[in-house]
């Protein structure tokens, strides 16, 4: 990578940093738990799998209320607008670009603070992935209440099955989410970013106008 | 006067810690009315037999202390008449089905009452069953004392038809049997204990927990741990306590008759069976957030399932019994090997056995009834014939998972007409098996005195024959881990018809997920080794 001017630049507030590792802990252990329920892994035993599993989605979906709260007032769901401008670019950057040391397509800006790619990726995993993974979890626990709930068409294979899908979606994720952590102008740096809120971006960089909502 | 007042403050006192005693204890709702109505025996019996002129005199046999019951226990004869502890036949039954161990049912034991009458009705609540000319009609008959003598003194002659041995008792085998003291017995009466009902239903089969595995002497003096309610250190409960009793009839189940039709707590009827675990516990008894969850399962999965863990924890209990391997003599003698535990594991009279210990049961969905064949019911003797069977399944809301000891043999049927057959094994003619060991004889006779058709052919098929588990209730903390099912090879591994957490899964979302996560890891692992070996040549 050429060298390059750096400034820092304050991207991530302290809730959006609380929210993220709040999040990652919970997803992490919910991960683990779930998998203990599933049969694939010993640890502490189903019985104490299945209630901690139940305490962390519960406080899971409570923790999710603030986020999409703290979204919609602070006007930075619009970090989350898809946009196909660049997603090309971007996905050739990683697919190539990144090993002949070429500069990212999209540098981060307190106005846009994912690239297209990422946008893309957050906007489906906080709309469709989370919130699946959130009502079929719902339906998993309350499955003994289906019938007073008038939903006895319902199917547990089916219902756990998608809980099951989505968690390995999830894990998907985040192996590639961590993995690309290390894609910054440095191994940590983005990590770094996410822990103290503050990005090291090149001062020269102008974010084009598409880039930026106004808020 | 010092003395009367110390003596009410100690009264006080202890009466005091008492109650304050009882009130921490957890109370399971339903409790304290079960408890209002059996504990405190003077507040429910208000006779010294002993003190009875009726009973003062010289008895010489049971039918003249019957007699003497009945002068003041005047309806008891009706009532026990039509109790199945007389018929011994399922009072729902179709008459000419014949069910019932007095009627054609057959089960893996000794297979049916018919032509061995003296050998099996020792445990008849009454007096000379010995043949097809028994009076039902007699009250005299009835006996009232294997049920409620209080001495321990009172017993059967094992091959009596229900009658104690003649003064002054008769050898059976090495043990002598005592003839009663008639009056002695008759004035000790009381509320059936646990010995009073063991007598028999910790004997059947013909030996201490032959048939049922969670029924056998070591229930006489029980630790909490072998059955919490029975336990002389826990709440100590007589069989009465659940197996209410209302003019005779006692709760439990009879066949094709559940214990209770109705699953519901004291609390919502007072005057209910107390025979359920319901009745007492309620249909949630778990606390705390994780016993929700429990409290869930309550639907599905009968108490037994989870709180009996095992069966047979004391005493061992007849798992086998191959009928086809009897007959086989040394030195032209019949004879007999002990296995561990001192129990038989061949006899000459009744073939091989095996004998298991602490259990692990077998699960069925289970509706309280029970379907049975007789020795009338066509059968299929290329697989295992299921002589007793549970009723039951998921779809039937009355139905719950319940255990099972399942207790399986080589029994004796008819290979041409394939059906099962009574065989004559008691007596003192040639025919009885157990004098002339020749099965195709035995059966010949067996079926002519039940009435029925035998095509001269005897073979032997596997049986297979149920009973719910359902006494020796552990401890709450002895009670099964949620992975005993809930797991890959868990207990309920072959009860398929519904998906279960922990055991079942989706195979396309498992295969299909595994491939997506491994093949993002391979991904980045690749993409990372690109960067550095890119970045390494570039730098060269």
């Amino acid at each position: 990578m050429t060298a390059q001017n750096m400034k820092k630049i304050y991207l991530y507030s302290r809730f959006e940093r609380f929210w993220h590792w709040t999040q990652a802990i919970l997803i992490c252990l919910l991960m683990l738990t779930g998998m203990e329920v599933h049969g694939v892994i010993t640890f502490m035993g189903f019985e104490k799998a299945v209630d901690l599993h139940n305490t962390l989605g519960i406080s899971w979906l409570i923790l999710f209320v603030f986020i999409i709260f703290w979204l919609l007032t602070t006007g930075e769901w619009k970090q989350y607008i898809p946009t196909s401008k660049k997603l090309f670019a971007v996905a050739m950057y990683y697919a190539s670009g990144i090993f002949k040391g070429e500069a990212h397509p999209v540098q981060k800006s307190e106005d846009a603070k994912h690239n297209p790619l990422q946008r893309l990726v957050y906007l489906g995993l906080s709309a469709i992935l989370l919130p699946l993974q959130m009502v079929t979890g719902l339906l998993y626990w309350t499955y003994n209440d289906w019938p007073s709930y008038g939903l006895d068409f319902l199917s547990l294979e089916v219902v756990a099955s998608i809980h099951m899908g989505c968690a390995f979606a999830l894990l998907a994720f985040l192996i590639v989410h961590i993995y690309m952590t290390t894609t910054g102008h440095n191994i940590t740096a983005h990590i770094a970013a996410m822990f103290s809120g503050w990005e090291e971006v090149p001062e020269d960089y102008k974010a084009e106008d598409w880039e930026v909502h106004k808020k | 006067m010092r003395f009367i007042w110390k003596s009410v403050q100690v009264l006080i006192t202890v009466s005091f810690l008492c109650t304050s005693a009882f009130a921490s204890v957890e109370t399971a709702p339903g409790r304290e009315m079960a408890r209002q109505a059996t504990k405190g025996k003077e507040l429910w019996i208000t006779a010294d037999h002993s003190k009875f002129d009726a009973l003062k005199q010289p008895f010489k046999s049971g039918p003249e202390v019957t007699k003497a019951c009945l002068t003041c226990h005047t309806e008891a004869g009706h009532q026990f008449h039509k109790t199945i502890h007389w018929t011994w036949l399922d009072p729902r039954a179709e008459k000419e089905l014949k069910v019932g161990k007095g009627g054609l049912v057959v089960n893996n034991f000794c297979i049916n009452i018919q032509s061995n009458e003296p050998r099996c009705t020792s445990c008849h609540a009454g007096y000379g069953w010995k043949n097809k000319d028994f009076d039902f009609k007699s009250q005299e008959k009835i006996d009232c004392l294997v049920c409620h003598e209080q001495t321990g003194t009172y017993k059967k002659f094992p091959s009596g038809a229900g009658n104690p041995p003649p003064p002054p008792g008769k050898k059976f085998g090495n043990k002598f049997v005592k003839s009663p003291d008639w009056n002695f017995v008759a004035q000790s009466v009381g509320r059936p204990t646990r010995r009073n009902c063991g007598t028999c239903h910790f004997f059947g089969g013909g030996g201490d927990g032959v048939k049922h595995g969670d029924l056998d002497s070591s229930l006489l003096k029980p630790g909490k741990t072998l059955d919490v309610h029975m336990g002389m250190d826990g709440q100590n409960f007589d069989c009465t306590r659940c197996h209410t009793t209302v003019r005779h009839e006692i709760a439990g189940r009879i066949y094709s008759t559940p214990a209770a039709t109705s699953r519901k707590s004291l609390l919502e009827d007072d005057l209910g069976a107390k025979i359920m675990c319901e009745s007492c516990h309620s249909a949630k008894p778990h606390k705390s957030e994780l016993g929700m969850k429990l409290n869930d399962h309550t639907d599905k999965v009968a108490c037994q399932s989870c709180h009996i863990p095992t069966f047979a924890r004391e005493l061992p209990t007849k798992m086998w019994w191959d009928w086809s391997k009897a007959g086989q003599k040394k030195d032209g003698k019949p004879y007999e090997v002990k296995g561990e535990w001192g129990k038989p594991v061949y006899m000459t009279k009744k073939g091989d056995m095996r004998w298991e210990k602490n259990v692990v049961p077998e699960y069925y969905w289970f509706n309280g009834t029970i379907d049975t064949i007789t020795a009338k019911t066509t059968i299929d003797p290329t697989k295992p014939v299921r002589v007793s069977m549970p009723v039951g399944s998921i779809v039937d809301k009355h139905s719950r998972i319940m255990p099972f000891k399942v207790h399986r043999g080589m029994t004796p049927y008819d290979k041409v007409n394939k059906n099962m057959v009574i065989p004559h094994l008691f007596g003192k003619d040639s025919a009885a098996y157990w004098k002339g060991y020749d099965w195709t004889k035995a059966v010949t006779a067996g079926m002519e005195y039940a009435g029925l058709p035998f095509s001269g052919e005897v073979g032997f098929v596997e049986t297979e024959y149920v009973y719910p588990t359902t006494h020796m209730v552990a401890p709450k903390n002895n009670a099964l881990a949620c992975e005993e099912c809930h797991s890959k090879q868990g207990r309920l591994e072959k009860l398929t018809c519904f998906y279960m957490p922990g055991r079942d899964a989706s195979s396309i979302v498992d295969a299909g997920g595994w491939f997506v996560v491994i093949a993002s890891a391979v991904g980045v692992i690749l993409h990372a080794l690109g960067r550095l070996f890119i970045k390494g040549r570039k730098e060269d």
